[in-house]
């Protein structure tokens, strides 16, 4: 069974048709990169699929199961900005989901469970390359490392699903190439199943292993608000499952 | 020459100048005492140094002879404690209350009508009431304070809550979390430096009616002390009592500061 499917999926907000007609399947371990122009559609997919809006029509299924409508662990996100958070240093960050699901209550930790998860953090820090700023607190780091942090945040729950929206879109170009082959890395690592929305169509041919274009196909002027974009393009790129990290 | 708006005046500069309109106050002050002085050595509307340092003098460092007790340090005792427990319950009151009606919108949604209508009831309107309803005594005094910057201090925060960016409750959620393990973890923390900073502004408010709730019914304190001597027109006692309310209320604001900075570094780094 694919691990999710999409059934006549569409969305509307009052009148306006945002998103109609998304019938794909995805398999486990794929790699998708969304791409489209600004306002088609994108980010309200990726927020149905994380569970913050619900779908109007259709089915979106996860393990043939409706996909449930608030965010949980099975679906972790970077977002562009505002994903880590500024109170707790690097290492805290980190240890955050691990101490929400062993302390029902409090969700904090001491003594020896606190210390396997701060083992096991420190792990994931390493594989993002930030075992040496794990005491710094957010606003100390660059752009790039928070990203790397709001990965390793993630990747502690094990999601069947990653949500990245736009997630090196404020970034330099030379720190961008890095987080690709980061997210290469991380992506053949874990066995993730990703979903990453971009701007750059470049980004998303040399990261995904298969590509979305959201369009409109469809437009009538005198109600531009009647239809809504679709799946137009959905391209299987040759890096399905690719044996060698691959500099981007 | 650089733009009057780029200019930017050095640190030991940025002090003395500061110092400057001060100092120009003190010698305004002297001046006038002086010239009313001359004219009527018994003047009491604006004493000389000396005489206020008798007055300070005599209140802090001598036992009054009807009570035995040394007045300033007495009054200042009663004042702070009233004042402080007043502030302390109103914080805890209004982080408990700002946390819920800023995070949970079915809490907000009961109660932030009604803190929007205590906000808008003056609260020196009623004092009576308290006074009546509690006596004379320490409780309506600490009360007052409580119903006056309780509601101030539970809006600011209820807004701080609201400006948590969406991102970090649907991030929380996604790494497993319920809805009090965020609000325990996640925002909580988040609010603790906004809840000192709420206080050290409401702290102007809570002197207000401290002194307000002392100058109509109290037997001792700062502001009892200070409409006593007006009968007398003792100024060289309420000039030097005003300073040292003033001072005092320097002093916390800059407690709250140091302990905000130490307490939650990430807070004023950005």
């Amino acid at each position: 069974m694919p691990l999710l499917q999409l059934k006549n999926l569409e969305k509307h907000y009052g009148q306006q048709v945002v998103l109609e007609r998304l019938n794909i399947e995805v398999e486990e371990g794929e790699f998708v990169a969304i791409v489209g122009a600004s306002g088609c559609g994108k980010t309200t997919f990726l927020n149905m699929l994380l569970g913050t809006e619900a779908p109007s029509k259709g089915q979106l299924l996860l393990d043939g199961e409706p996909i449930p409508d608030e965010p949980d662990a099975h679906r972790g996100v970077v977002f562009q900005r505002y994903s880590v958070f500024p109170h707790l240093t690097v290492l805290g960050n980190v240890m955050l989901g691990d101490e929400f699901s062993s302390a029902r209550w409090l969700g904090r930790v001491w003594g020896k469970k606190r210390r396997a998860i701060r083992q096991r953090a420190q792990a994931m820090l390493a594989q993002v390359g930030l075992e040496l700023a794990q005491n710094k607190y957010p606003h100390q780091l660059s752009g790039g490392m928070q990203q790397r942090l709001a990965l390793a945040q993630a990747l502690m729950k094990q999601p069947r699903i990653l949500l990245l929206d736009e997630p090196f879109g404020a970034l330099d170009p030379g720190i961008r190439s890095e987080m690709h082959q980061l997210i290469t890395r991380l992506w053949q690592q874990h066995n993730l199943t990703i979903f990453m929305i971009t701007h750059d169509l470049k980004e998303g041919f040399s990261l995904a292993s298969r590509l979305l274009v959201f369009d409109k196909l469809r437009h009538d002027p005198h109600a531009p608000e009647a239809w809504g974009a679709t799946i137009t393009y959905d391209l299987p790129l040759d890096r399905a499952q690719p044996s060698e990290p691959q500099v981007a | 020459m650089r733009k009057l708006i780029n200019y930017q005046p050095l640190p030991l500069g940025r002090l003395l100048l500061g110092i400057l309109p001060l100092l120009a106050l003190l010698l305004v002050y002297l001046f006038a005492s002086d010239a009313r002085l001359s004219l009527n050595a018994a003047d009491k509307l604006l004493p000389g140094f000396n005489v206020m340092g008798d007055a300070i003098s005599r209140m802090a460092f001598q036992p009054s002879p009807r009570t035995g007790e040394y007045l300033l340090w007495s009054d200042t005792a009663a004042s702070l404690l009233r004042l402080l427990c007043g502030v302390a319950i109103s914080a805890l009151l209004a982080l408990a209350l700002g946390l819920f009606t800023g995070a949970l919108p079915v809490v907000r949604a009961v109660l932030a009508p009604l803190v929007t209508l205590f906000a808008l009831v003056p609260p020196l309107a009623i004092l009576p009431i308290l006074f009546i309803c509690f006596g004379l005594g320490e409780v309506s005094k600490v009360v007052l304070i409580v119903i006056g910057i309780t509601p101030l201090i539970t809006r600011d925060l209820q807004l701080q809550v609201q400006k948590i960016p969406r991102e970090q409750l649907v991030k929380a959620q996604t790494l497993g979390a319920h809805s009090a393990q965020i609000l325990w973890r996640v925002i909580l923390p988040q609010l603790m430096p906004r809840l000192l900073d709420a206080v050290r502004l409401s702290l102007a408010s809570a002197w207000l009616f401290l002194i307000a709730a002392e100058a109509i019914a109290a037997t001792e304190g700062l502001g009892y002390r200070i409409f006593l001597m007006r009968r007398y027109l003792a100024m060289d006692v309420i000039l030097p009592y005003v300073a040292w309310i003033a001072l005092l209320a320097f002093l916390l604001d800059l407690l709250l500061r140091l302990i905000s900075r130490r307490c939650w570094p990430w807070y004023h780094a950005k």
